[in-house]
């Protein structure tokens, strides 16, 4: 396989990504390109970042060899790489922490970001408050309502929470309107964009933050098996562990890679968010990618039971490995995801988030086709505490009919 | 048509020592059946051009004013193909230049091509694409300059000197100065930054400066009006639409282009 160089420099990978934004923008995302370049580039930024990755994310993840599904289902070895163990709970702290100190780098002392389900954004004011910097959170008031554990989480860690009412009131709207404050506010203030979407350089930024994923999980499966994996399946919604999971094997072309989108209530449906399987091509939030729109270029609301799968955009880099069929993506339902919720928390003792039992749903399908001898890697992305009221409602709402 | 259209236009308001005001219209809000009408009323107040806005589900240049009437748009079921059939049949009629503000999607969807042949079959004289920088611009600038559609380039005020001299450079029919760090919406503060960045942005254009977002009165017209060719004044006319006060939309129109500040 030829040599990976994604994205170019004007931030396209392939077809996709570029830097769709009002000109207000373009001054603070060109320095940010140039910030980045030097701060990689800098053994102590590296340094420094890789202190807080250990001492205080608490990297790295276990690679834990799950004997107990791998026995049940009776094909490969089954691995989770272990996201759900980083402080907060997920695998958004990597690029938060790599983010606020580019902040601090760059002199400025405010941060935005927009959240779904609070993830990111618990992440973000995490981050601040480590490093003293001041944080404002937009939130949809839908999410708020479905989170307020999340919010009030936020303002623990001394961020101000702002509530989205505009549009649908979700992770869409809560990104436009972090992009306003952003315009209003660039001369004192950074976005730390939550995914691997938005004007370049984001996605990459994001990719290569998330990158440490991808890079502990080759080293580890090959410690403990002498070989790479033979397939490697994540979430993807924005698409950040995925790209994360996913870059250090693009090269390695042996690894089957599998992307797996959130499908609600089905495809058949238009309530779902799987965006490479059933969207088409336009331009959100700064980039160029699959979306899900109307005949007429309006964006429509994406529906998952996981909040952090339902964006109805992905990462311009997703978009390329899609098209250029690197990954091959797919996608699960609410009800197949919740089943493998509780499969995996009670056959290995995890409860992952729903996000991840994505990942986990069709690992668990694929592995069926696999043979014994051959290993495939999940990247369990979050802890599911944060879904754990969601899901009982859910069930109990079932189980009484 | 098209470019020249535009260019005749700010030339004979200019010669006639009027100042250049442009409103700025949410195509659908009120329903399609109005357009004609508020059109046909704008012109007849003055104005040197009109933006007629196409609605957007995510437009993050625009404030809470622009945004509200774009949902009440989309609401009545406005699309950018129905605004331009609804621009087609009074295109004779009509006398003063269209110029569409759009953001990128809407135009990607319909295909860039098509939009550019059907702009110029319906009358359509320049655009605006507030999410499309220099960098990006390659995706709609040939198939705008086939058409003989201007393509109307935005300045900010965070844009360094180098920027903002390529940008003027690279405008047609007129450039779009956004005088606000932030969205589109009624504010109260021009400020010497302002002037200057105005100045700076005048020596390097060829053709007429207008400034825009969050001119909203009589007295920023003229303040911003002192240092460029005129002003583009947004959420207040569509506030004033949606409310049926045309009297007021007069009144600031007639008030804004007349050389003489009267208050």
């Amino acid at each position: 396989m030829t040599t990976y160089t994604m994205p170019d420099e004007t931030g396209r990978y392939g077809d996709f990504g570029g830097r769709f934004i009002p000109e207000l923008l373009m001054p603070a995302v060109i320095e940010l390109e140039k910030e980045y370049d030097k701060a990689i580039n800098d053994p102590e930024f590296i340094e420094e970042l890789n202190y807080y990755l250990k001492q205080y994310v608490g990297r790295e993840t276990p690679l834990y060899y799950a004997e107990g599904i791998s026995k049940e289902i009776g094909g490969p070895d089954i691995y989770l790489k272990r996201e759900d163990l980083n402080h907060t709970g997920a695998h958004k702290i990597n690029n938060t922490i790599g983010q606020a100190l580019l902040t601090r780098r760059m002199g400025k002392k405010k941060v935005v970001a927009e959240t779904g389900a609070g993830q990111h954004g618990v992440a973000t004011a995490t981050v601040c408050a480590l490093l003293d910097l001041e944080c404002v959170v937009f939130m949809g008031e839908e999410d708020i309502r479905r989170q307020k554990l999340n919010v009030f989480r936020m303002e623990l860690l001394g961020a101000e929470v702002r509530s989205v009412s505009q549009g649908s009131g979700t992770l869409k709207d809560a990104v436009n309107e972090a992009l306003r404050y952003w315009v209003s506010h660039v001369n004192d203030t950074h976005y730390i964009l939550g995914s691997v979407v938005g004007p370049h350089p984001f996605p990459k930024i994001v990719r290569d933050l998330q990158a440490v994923i991808g890079k502990e999980t080759k080293k580890q499966i090959t410690e403990q098996t002498q070989k790479l994996p033979d397939a490697v399946v994540a979430c993807v919604g924005g698409g950040s562990n995925a790209m994360g999971m996913f870059y250090p094997f693009i090269e390695d072309g042996d690894v089957k890679l599998f992307g797996v989108e959130a499908g609600g209530a089905g495809l058949e449906t238009n309530k779902h968010a799987a965006t490479l399987s059933s969207g088409s091509v336009g331009v959100l939030h700064g980039t160029l990618t699959h979306l899900l729109q109307d005949d007429h270029g309006q964006i429509e609301e994406a529906f998952s039971i996981s909040a952090g799968l339902d964006y109805p955009g992905v990462g311009p880099e997703h978009s390329h490995l899609h098209d250029s069929n690197r990954v091959t993506y797919t996608s699960i339902t609410d009800q197949e995801a919740l089943e493998a919720f509780q499969f995996l928390s009670k056959t290995e003792g995890i409860i992952p988030a729903l996000e991840s039992a994505h990942a986990v749903a069709y690992a668990v399908k694929l592995a069926k086709e696999m043979k014994q001898g051959e290993t495939l890697v999940i990247c369990l992305s979050g802890r599911g505490d944060k879904d754990v009221e969601q899901v009982k409602n859910v069930l109990e709402g079932k189980s009484h009919g | 048509m098209g470019k020249e259209k535009l260019e005749q236009a700010f030339h004979n308001k200019q010669t006639a020592n009027e100042k250049l005001f442009i409103p700025y219209i949410m195509a659908g809000d009120g329903g399609l059946e109005v357009l004609e009408e508020r059109i046909t009323s704008l012109e007849e107040c003055g104005a040197a051009a009109i933006e007629l806005g196409i609605p957007f589900s995510d437009p993050v240049a625009d404030g809470p004013t622009i945004q509200e009437a774009g949902i009440r748009a989309l609401k009545n079921g406005t699309t950018l193909a129905a605004v331009l059939d609804q621009l087609k049949t009074f295109q004779e009629t009509r006398n003063i230049p269209i110029i569409l503000m759009t953001y990128l999607n809407p135009i990607y969807s319909y295909g860039v091509e098509k939009f550019a042949a059907d702009c110029q079959n319906s009358g359509v004289d320049g655009i605006i694409i507030p999410d499309l920088p220099m960098e990006e611009e390659g995706i709609v600038d040939g198939a705008l300059k086939e058409n003989n559609i201007a393509f109307i380039r935005l300045a900010a005020m965070t844009s360094p000197k180098n920027r903002l001299e390529e940008i003027s450079k690279r405008t047609e029919a007129f450039l779009y100065a956004v005088s606000v760090t932030g969205t589109t919406g009624v504010r109260s503060i021009h400020d010497e930054i302002v002037k200057d960045y105005l100045q700076l942005l005048k020596e390097n254009s060829s053709v007429p400066v207008l400034a825009g977002f969050g001119v909203s009165n009589i007295e920023q017209a003229h303040s911003l009006g002192a240092h460029c060719d005129g002003v583009i004044v947004g959420s207040k006319i569509v506030d004033l639409l949606h409310q049926g006060k045309e009297e007021e939309v007069r009144d600031l129109i007639k008030g804004s282009i007349s050389a003489e500040f009267v208050s």
